[in-house]
C-alpha cells in the first residue's frame, strides 16, 4: 500500500492522561509520530490533538478507529494534505555579525515572507510560517550562507476544508443517547 | 439516597459498590487499602469479600464470577506490586471483553511521583489495558468515579476498569450521594444499528446457496442466545464457534458444527473457505481462529455484526458490517431473511465430520489400550455431569482439549482464558465460577504446569469451602510447548519437562480430599468419587507424556492445511 502523509486530528476531553493514551496506540504498532501539537479547541473544555503520521491508509484508519474508541475521545478522523488548510510555522536563530557581512537582506525578507522578531548585537531570531518544505527551504539557504545557531519548528495545525464540521455533529448526534 | 453526616472515602466506596448491586468481591487488602478494609469490615452483610492467596488470583476470579454470571466482577487490592499483580488478569479481560471494575490502593495524593513506598503509575500502567483508568484523589470523586466505572465496565463492549484510590481520599469524610452513570458524550457503547445495514446483509443471505455463520462470544454478552437459534433455525444456516463461543449453542443443536480455529474441528474449518457467504456474529477474527488472512474465505461475501466499530475491517474486510447488539441485531436480521432448507450444505460437514471421527477422535477420546488421555478424561468427566457442568479450563492442550470434548446444554459454561491464554487462569477462575454459579457444577481441567502457576489458591477453595472439582491432567510436560517443539523444533524438548510435586498430599495440606490414577480402569471409579457432593475435590489423572491436540492447523497458514496426526 502506498505510504503518505496523513494528519489525525482529535478531539478530546480535557483529563489527565489523554496525550499517553493517544500515543501507546501509535507505539504499539510501532508508528513513528511525525508531529503532534495540542491546544484548546475552540469550544470551552475541548481539546484538539493534530497528529501527522507518513504510513499507509489502512494503517492509518485502524490507529484512528482505536483512538476514536477511548473513553474520553470525543472524535477522531483522518485527511490527506489535499482536504486541509494546514501551517507550520519555523524559528532561525542566526549570528549577527555573519548576517551583517552578507550586505543586504531584504531579497530573503521578500523572497521568504519571513519576519524578524528579534535583534541585537549577537543575534537575529527570524519567524517564517508556511509548509514543511518552505520552511526547510529558508533553513537550507540559512545554513549555507550564514549557518544556523538554533532552530525550532512546530507540529503541523491544520483545518480542514470540507463543509462538515464532524464534531460539531457528534456531539448533536450523541444528544440523542441522553438520557 | 443523601447522607446527613459525611463519611470517609472508604465508606462511600462500599456505599457505592451496594448501589451498583455488588454482592461479592475478589481481594487482598495492604498498607495503601486499609481505610477501605476498614470500612468493609461493617459493610460484610452486604458484600462479601473472597480473601485469595494472590492478587492474580484475585482478578481471575472476578473473571470467572463475571464470565458466568454476566455481571461486573469487582476486585479490591492494595498498591504497587498488588496492583502490579492485578494487571495479567486485567489484561485478560481486556482481550476477553470481561466487565471488571478493579480497585488498587494508592499513596496519599501529596507522595504522588516522589517513590513512595509501594508507589507504582497504575493509572500509567494499565492504561493499553483497560477501558478506561482513573485515579481517585478526592473522598469527593469518590461515587462519581464509581458510577462511571460500572457504567463503561458493563455497556457497550465489556472491559476492565480500573479506580486507583489515593489514600487521603479513602480517609477524608464528604456528603455522599449516589447517581449511576448513564451517559458520557465522548463514549456511545452501542452505536446505532442502520436497517440499511440489515438490509443488504438480508439480500446477502438471501441470495446464498451455502451460508455459514461463526458464533462468538458477542452472542453471550448480548444475551443472544435464543435470538441466535431462531435466526440459524429461519434460514437453516450451518454454524461453528469461537473459544469464547462455545456454549452459546447447546453441543446438540442440529446446526452447531463445532469449534473453529488452530484445535477447532475439521469441518467448520474447511467450510470456512468453501461457504458463499459468511456470517460473523459477534467474534473478531482472531489469528487462531483466521490463520493466514489472505487465504482466509476469499470466496465469500462477509457480514460481520459487531458492537465495536473498531473491529469492522480489522483483520478481514468485510462486504456488509452491521453496528449493534447481537439482541437487537438478530432479530432484526431475522425478520428480513427468508425461510429456508440448505439440506444438501448442511449435509456436506459429514464428510469431514467421520474424517475427523476416524483419524482423531476415535483414538483420543475412546481408546482402548495404551495410556489414559486427556480427551477420554474429559469426555468422562462432561458424561458424569449430564453435560451440564461448568467447564473451566486453564491453558494449552488442557484447555483445547476441554473446548473440543466438553459438551454443552446450557450458556456461559466454557471459561477459559482465550486471548491472552493465561496459564494459571484455571484455578482461581473456578473460584469466581462457582460463586457467581452456586448451585452448578463446576470443574476445572488443569495441566501440571498452569496448575502450579496458581496453585496458592487451593487455599481460598478451602477456607471459603467451596465444592470446585480439579482436574489435573498431567503428562508431566508443558505439554503444548513440547507439541510445538516434537512439530516444530525437531523433538529438541527444551526446558519443557517437569518434576512434579506429589499433588493429591498438597490437596491434602489444604484438607482437600483427593485421588491419584494412572489406569483406565480406575477412571469411572474416581470420578463418580469426585462428583459424589459438594466438596472441593482434586482427582490427578496421570495421562500419556506425549499426547498432542488434533487437528492442527500450524500457525500462520491457511484454514484448509489441517494435520490430523497420521
Amino acid at each position: 500500500m502506498e505510504k503518505k502523509l496523513y494528519t489525525i486530528t482529535v478531539f478530546s476531553e480535557n483529563t489527565v492522561g489523554l496525550l499517553g493514551q493517544i500515543t501507546i496506540i501509535f507505539t504499539r504498532r510501532g508508528f513513528n509520530i511525525e508531529t503532534l501539537s495540542v491546544s484548546q479547541s475552540a469550544l470551552e473544555g475541548i481539546h484538539k490533538f493534530t497528529i501527522t503520521l507518513f504510513s499507509d491508509e489502512n494503517s492509518v484508519r485502524k490507529v484512528v478507529q482505536q483512538i476514536d474508541k477511548r473513553i474520553d475521545i470525543l472524535k477522531a478522523y483522518y485527511n490527506t494534505d489535499d482536504e486541509l488548510v494546514y501551517q507550520e510555522i519555523a524559528l532561525y536563530k542566526v549570528a549577527t555579525d555573519k548576517l551583517l557581512a552578507l550586505g543586504s537582506i531584504e531579497s530573503w525578507i521578500r523572497d521568504h515572507n519571513t519576519r524578524i522578531l528579534e535583534m541585537n548585537e549577537n543575534f537575529v531570531v527570524f519567524q517564517k510560517a508556511g509548509h514543511y518544505d518552505e520552511t526547510q527551504r529558508f533553513f537550507d539557504e540559512l545554513s549555507q550562507t550564514v549557518g544556523v545557531l538554533q532552530f525550532i519548528r512546530s507540529g503541523r495545525v491544520s483545518i480542514t476544508k470540507s463543509k462538515v464540521e464532524r464534531l460539531s455533529d457528534m456531539l448533536e448526534d450523541i444528544k440523542k443517547y441522553e438520557r | 439516597m443523601e447522607t446527613k453526616n459525611k463519611i470517609s472515602g472508604g465508606e462511600i466506596l462500599m456505599r457505592s459498590l451496594v448501589e451498583e448491586g455488588v454482592d461479592t468481591i475478589f481481594g487482598y487488602p495492604g498498607g495503601a487499602i486499609m481505610p477501605v478494609f476498614d470500612a468493609l469490615f461493617d459493610y460484610d452483610k452486604h458484600l462479601n469479600h473472597i480473601l485469595t492467596r494472590h492478587e492474580q488470583g484475585a482478578v481471575h476470579a472476578a473473571q470467572g464470577y463475571a464470565r458466568v454470571s454476566g455481571k461486573v466482577g469487582v476486585c479490591l487490592v492494595t498498591s504497587g506490586p498488588a496492583a502490579t499483580n492485578a494487571i495479567t488478569g486485567i489484561s485478560d479481560a481486556m482481550l476477553d471483553s470481561t466487565p471488571l471494575v478493579v480497585i488498587t490502593g494508592q499513596v496519599v495524593a501529596s507522595l504522588l511521583g516522589t517513590d513512595a513506598f509501594q508507589e507504582i503509575d497504575v493509572v500509567g500502567i494499565t492504561q493499553p489495558v483497560t477501558k478506561w483508568s482513573y485515579q481517585i484523589r478526592r473522598a469527593e470523586d469518590v461515587a462519581w468515579a464509581v458510577a462511571r466505572a460500572f457504567y463503561i465496565a458493563r455497556s457497550g463492549r465489556p472491559g476492565p476498569v480500573v479506580l486507583d484510590f489515593a489514600k487521603n481520599a479513602q480517609v477524608q469524610e464528604t456528603n455522599f450521594e449516589y447517581k449511576p452513570c448513564t451517559f458520557i458524550r465522548s463514549y456511545i457503547p452501542v452505536p446505532e444499528m442502520k436497517p440499511e445495514q440489515i438490509e443488504l446483509a438480508a439480500s446477502l443471505i438471501n441470495n446464498a446457496k451455502k451460508p455459514y455463520a461463526l458464533v462468538g462470544q458477542g452472542v453471550v454478552l448480548g444475551n443472544a442466545e435464543p435470538e441466535l437459534k431462531k435466526f440459524l433455525e429461519k434460514a437453516d444456516i450451518p454454524a461453528a464457534w469461537t473459544l469464547l463461543g462455545a456454549s452459546a449453542m447447546p453441543t446438540d443443536f442440529r446446526l452447531n458444527k463445532g469449534m473453529l480455529g488452530m484445535h477447532g474441528n475439521v469441518a467448520p474449518n474447511m467450510k470456512t473457505n468453501e461457504c458463499d457467504v459468511l456470517i460473523a456474529i459477534g467474534m473478531r477474527f482472531d489469528d487462531r481462529v483466521t490463520g493466514d488472512l489472505n487465504t482466509y474465505a476469499k470466496q465469500a461475501k462477509i457480514i460481520h455484526i459487531d458492537i465495536d466499530a473498531a473491529e469492522i475491517n480489522k483483520n478481514v474486510t468485510v462486504d456488509a458490517p452491521i453496528l449493534g447488539t447481537t439482541k437487537e441485531v438478530l432479530p432484526a436480521l431475522t425478520a428480513k431473511i427468508h425461510t429456508a432448507q440448505h439440506s444438501e450444505w448442511i449435509d456436506s460437514f459429514n464428510e469431514y465430520e467421520e474424517k475427523e471421527f476416524e483419524k482423531v477422535i476415535l483414538r483420543e477420546v475412546f481408546p482402548t489400550s495404551g495410556e489414559l488421555t486427556m480427551g477420554e478424561v474429559i469426555h468422562k468427566v462432561s458424561e458424569a455431569t449430564n453435560h451440564s457442568a461448568i467447564c473451566v479450563t486453564d491453558v494449552g492442550q488442557n484447555q483445547m482439549m476441554g473446548a473440543r470434548y466438553f459438551k454443552f446444554s446450557q450458556t456461559r459454561s466454557l471459561i477459559t482464558s482465550g486471548g491472552l491464554g493465561t496459564m494459571g487462569f484455571g484455578l482461581p477462575a473456578a473460584i469466581g465460577a462457582k460463586m457467581g454459579a452456586p448451585d452448578r457444577t463446576v470443574c476445572v481441567f488443569s495441566g501440571d504446569g498452569g496448575f502450579q502457576m496458581t496453585i496458592q489458591e487451593l487455599g481460598t477453595i478451602m477456607q471459603e469451602q467451596l465444592g470446585i472439582k480439579m482436574i489435573i491432567l498431567n503428562n508431566h510436560f508443558l505439554g503444548m510447548v513440547r507439541q510445538w517443539q516434537e512439530m516444530f523444533f525437531d523433538e529438541r524438548y527444551s526446558f519443557t519437562e517437569m518434576l512434579n510435586p506429589d499433588f493429591v498430599t498438597i490437596a491434602k495440606g489444604y484438607r482437600i480430599e483427593g485421588t491419584e490414577i494412572r489406569k483406565r480402569e480406575e477412571l469411572n471409579d474416581a470420578i463418580t468419587d469426585m462428583l459424589k457432593d459438594d466438596k472441593p475435590y482434586l482427582l490427578v489423572v496421570n495421562v500419556e507424556k506425549k499426547g498432542m491436540v488434533y487437528p492442527m492447523i500450524p500457525a500462520g497458514t491457511c484454514v484448509t492445511n489441517i494435520l490430523l496426526g497420521d
